[in-house]
Parts: C-alpha cells; structure tokens; sequence
C-alpha cells in the first residue's frame, strides 16, 4: 500500500500559486525527498499533508485516510510525526517536560511516555540533560529534542522539514545517521531538502519542485534521464583517425575536450568494449576509461532552469 | 471537544507561570494593594472623626476594584500564553498534533481565566474579612457580605473575565511581542475604569440594578468576542494569517 498518494495537489494563497499540482505516490517504508529552491513550496506540501493546512484542489491520501474529509483528520495527525522547519520547543520548559507535553497531545499512556522519552533521550546523548531548560541546548541538541518530540508517539511517518538546515556539519551528519536508522526500522519518510549532497545520500527517491514537481525518480534515474549515459575515454592524443573510428560506431553525442573523449552511449556495458577496439585499432593510446557522472548537482540545476 | 485535552493544553502553561515568575509577581502586586492595602487605608480613615458616615460609600467604591481586577489579572498570562507560543513558533508542532482548535482554544482560555478568577475570589475573601474586621466596630453592623458585592465578585467578575482573555486573543494574534500584547491588552480596562471614575465622580451610581444592567452588557459583549474569536482561532488562519 502507498502510504501517501498525492493528485493534483494544489495550494493558493490569494492569486499566488504557492504548488501547483502536484501529482506522486510514496510507498510504505520509503525515503522520499522533496528537494527545490526557497520558495518552491516545500513546507506548505507538508503543511498540507500534515492537515495543518487546507489545499485549494487536489486529493491526497495519507495511509488510506482522506485528507479531504475533517473525520479523518484527527486520525491522519494520530499516524504521523512532524519535524518542522523552525523546531518551536519551549524554552522554559525542560527538554523532559517538552517532550512529557507532546506524549500527552499524543494520547501516550504514562508508561509509554516515560519508556520512550528516556530511550530517545538516551539515545540522542541528552539524558544527562533531560532536566535543564531548553533555552540552555545548542541549535543540534534542538533538533534532536524536535526529533524525539516527533517520535514520541511511534508515528509510521514522519515529516522532516530541513533539518539540517543551518546546523553545524556534524549535528546535521548525525540527524541524518537518525533519519537512516529510522528508515531501518520500517518508518515512511518525507523528508524536504534544498541540499542536494543529503537529499542524494538520504533518500531512495527525489521529487525536484519548483511551484510544480518536475521530476520524480531515483536519484541515479534523475541523472541517466537528464544526461543518458556518458563515456569519458582519455588518450594520450586525440586524432583525426581515432574521432573517426568512434563515430563509424554512431554514438549517441560525442564532444572532445583536451585529450578526452566523452560519448553518449545508450547501453554502456555493451558497447564500450567496441568503442575501446575502434580507437585502439585507429592508433589511439588510451589512459583512462570512465563513467561520467554529473553528480546531482548538475542534474538538479539542470532541470530546474 | 475533549475537556481533558484542553486541560493538558491549560497544566503546560500553569508549569509554565511556575517558571516565569514576573507573570506571577504582576498579579500578586494588585492583590497586595486591594486586598490588604486598601482595608488599612480603611482602617487608617474610619479612624477620623466624621468618617463613619462616608465609610459605606468609600467601601461601595473600592467593590468595584474586583471587577477591574478581573479584566486586569489575566492579560499578562492571556498574552504570554500565546504570543510566547507565536515567539516560539511552537503552534506548528502543537497543532500537528491530534488535537482539535477548539480544544488548544480552550485550554489557552482556561490556563489564563482559572488562575485570574482564583486570585480574584482569594483576594476578594482577604479584602471582605479584613474590611469586616476594621470596620464592625465603628460601623455597628458586617459591611460584608452583601448583595452588590457577591454579584460583582459571582457574575460581573466571571464575565468581565471572559471578555478580557477573549479580548487578549484578538490581540495576540496580530503582534508579534508580549510586551506590546500585554499593552494593548490592558487597554480592556479603560471601560471599567471610567465606569469606577464616573461613580465616583458621582454621574453613575453603583445600585444593585445598575451592576445587574452591566453585567447583562458584558454578557452581550462576550457572545460578540467569542464569535470573532473562534474565527481567527484556525489553524489555517494561524498559520498563514497570524503575523
Ligand atoms: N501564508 C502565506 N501567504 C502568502 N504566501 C505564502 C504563505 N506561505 C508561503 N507563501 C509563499 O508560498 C511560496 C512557497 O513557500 P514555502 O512552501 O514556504 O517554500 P519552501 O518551504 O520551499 O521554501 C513562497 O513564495 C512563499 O512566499
Ligand atoms: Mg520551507
């Protein structure tokens, strides 16, 4: 079963198009990223999602539960976690009473409550300071303090909102070993990014949404789609005979820079050893036979020009 | 609406006040000076000669206090409540969870009306038997209780109450800071004050019937402020609306 199935989802604020018809399906058990510039309209996807938000057109289903219908609602905020992007602890309260307050939101029994916030605070390294006011935590001890206030209720999905955004390398290294240990566990995750190193190492598929979503796929399946594959071949000296000996075997595009000779090919395994023949056979001497991989980062640029 | 999820919104903001000790000081202060100040004002006075006379007029008066109390004790924790929510940008997480508006509503609303109220009556028992004590003497007789008393103290307080947090709510959601929530929403006092002035000055008089007649406007007035409450007190108007 897809644990969120999304059709034309659209959110208007007044005249503005804030997301425009989104269209996807997340299955149950999966990273989905929703990565895209500021102002893409990320937060108010889940925002929508999350019912805290209405949307304007569109249907959404989250664990079958109709976002549409106001009885379903309250059970759809039952099943989920939200770490949202500005994490709203209360700075007065400790990080104990934080989270003792969101397990009774959540309708946790005592137990529940006492068990799972010392796991999670144990966990996170914050036990020691589960009695300290929040206001005394570090922007990273936030975070995880959000991130057991998601989980206090053993949600099937959570919603993660950047966060590592502005977080010091290592706090955001370790949300993100959590998020992949959560995923571990079996939990959906929908996770928005607009960093594309984390979204690629995080997250088994990526939606790219600019107002509207305009890709959604692997992220290895994102490059192949946008670049098709790419063959890079170096030799010592590129000449006239060796270009001609590679394009008597048609390739799919074929540019020369310095000494390398990058070739679209359509099914690499295959014809690459076909490729290295010809220009072997032409004279070339070949230094290095490679894969190109424009990474993420072109690919996202890419597509979102 | 489920009572015991607005009453777990309501307990987090009392452990809150426990913490925030200023919020607690701002309504001690107006308790120390009616409540125990104004009977030794009383007692200092009744002591004078020809004041007997003038004593149930002056004591007529200061009653009225109680009701500006009521619409004076809960703006500092009305406001905190939920502009520090705002500040904290804590409504986002709050309202994920499966928890109904109404529901945050009425635990935002009892976590400031219930402390004001209690205060008020513990006030309001100081002030009666401090007042008796200092006052049976040269007057002969209980002033109280009486009458005008309880229905300030039982239904004008109450209601005055109501329309000061209800007032608050609507302030709260178009600042942006306690302090100016808390400025605004002392303004709630004015009405009250100029009735208390306007007694005094003679121009109204403060019978049974007329405090009967203020609290049937009050009542109105709440209905009103309770209508616009519950319609900026959405989720959608709160987070796309509240700045
Ligand atoms: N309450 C609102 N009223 C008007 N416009 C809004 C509101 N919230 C968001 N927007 C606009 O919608 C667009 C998407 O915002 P958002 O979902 O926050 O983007 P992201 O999270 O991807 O940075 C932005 O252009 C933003 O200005
Ligand atoms: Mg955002």
């Amino acid at each position: 079963m897809n644990m969120i199935e999304v059709q034309g989802l659209t959110k208007k604020f007044g005249d503005f198009t804030a997301v425009d018809g989104l269209t996807f399906q997340v299955a149950e058990g999966e990273v989905f990223g929703l990565l895209g510039p500021n102002g893409a309209g990320k937060t108010t996807t889940v925002r929508m999602l999350c019912c805290l938000i209405s949307r304007t057109a569109g249907d959404a289903h989250i664990a079958g539960y109709d976002l549409a219908n106001p009885a379903d609602s309250l059970k759809i905020r039952k099943l989920i976690g939200l770490v949202p992007d500005n994490i709203g602890l209360y700075e007065e309260l400790s990080a104990y009473e934080n989270l003792d307050y969101y397990g009774k939101l959540y309708e946790c029994t005592p137990d529940e409550r006492k068990t799972r916030i010392e796991y999670f605070l144990k966990m996170m390294e914050l036990w020691e300071k589960r009695d300290l006011p929040i206001s005394d935590f570090s922007k990273g001890m936030k975070q995880k303090v959000g991130i057991a206030r998601a989980l206090i209720h053993d949600p099937r999905l959570l919603f993660f909102d950047e966060p590592t955004a502005n977080l010091d390398p290592e706090s955001a290294r370790s949300i993100r070993e959590f998020i992949l240990q959560l995923k571990k566990e079996g939990k959906t995750i929908f996770f928005n990014t607009h960093n594309l190193d984390e979204a690629q190492r995080v997250c088994d598929r990526i939606g790219i949404l600019k107002t509207r979503l305009l890709a959604v796929n692997t992220p290895q399946q994102l490059e192949k789609n946008v670049w098709g594959s790419r063959t890079v071949i170096q030799v010592e000296e590129v000449s006239e005979p060796v270009l001609e000996a590679v394009r008597r075997l048609d390739p799919v595009s074929l540019s020369v820079e310095e000494n390398k000779i990058n070739i679209g090919i359509n099914d690499p395994t295959r014809q690459n050893p076909d490729f290295v023949q010809a220009i072997v056979a032409a004279g070339g001497r070949i230094q290095y036979v490679t894969q190109l991989n424009p990474g993420l980062e072109e690919t996202y640029l890419k597509i979102i020009q | 609406m489920r009572l015991s999820k607005a009453w777990t919104v309501a307990s987090k903001d009392f452990k809150t006040f426990t913490k925030k000790k200023g919020i607690l000081y701002s309504s001690l202060y107006f308790e120390l000076v009616v409540s125990i100040g104004l009977p030794f004002l009383v007692l200092y006075i009744s002591g004078k000669p020809n004041a007997v006379a003038a004593l149930p007029q002056l004591l007529n008066a200061f009653s009225f206090l109680f009701v500006i109390g009521a619409a004076l004790l809960p703006v500092s924790i009305a406001s905190y409540s939920l502009v520090g929510e705002k500040v904290q940008k804590s409504l986002e997480p709050l309202l994920a969870t499966p928890t109904t508006d109404e529901e945050i509503l009425a635990g935002k609303s009892i976590a400031a009306f219930l402390p004001a109220i209690c205060s008020s009556f513990i006030g309001a028992l100081v002030f009666t038997i401090l007042i008796d004590l200092f006052t049976y003497s040269p007057l002969k007789y209980l002033y109280f209780p009486n009458w005008d008393f309880a229905i300030i103290l039982f239904l004008l307080a109450p209601l005055v109450c109501i329309l000061a947090v209800g007032f608050n709510v609507l302030v709260s959601s178009r600042v942006n800071d306690v302090r100016t929530a808390q400025q605004i929403g002392y303004l709630i006092i004015l009405p009250f004050g100029a009735v208390y002035f306007l007694t005094e000055l003679k121009v109204l008089t403060q019978t049974t019937n007329n405090l009967l007649i203020m609290a049937a406007v009050v009542a109105v007035i709440d209905g009103i402020v309770f209508y616009l409450v519950r319609a900026t007190f959405q989720r959608e108007e709160i987070l796309t609306k509240w700045k």
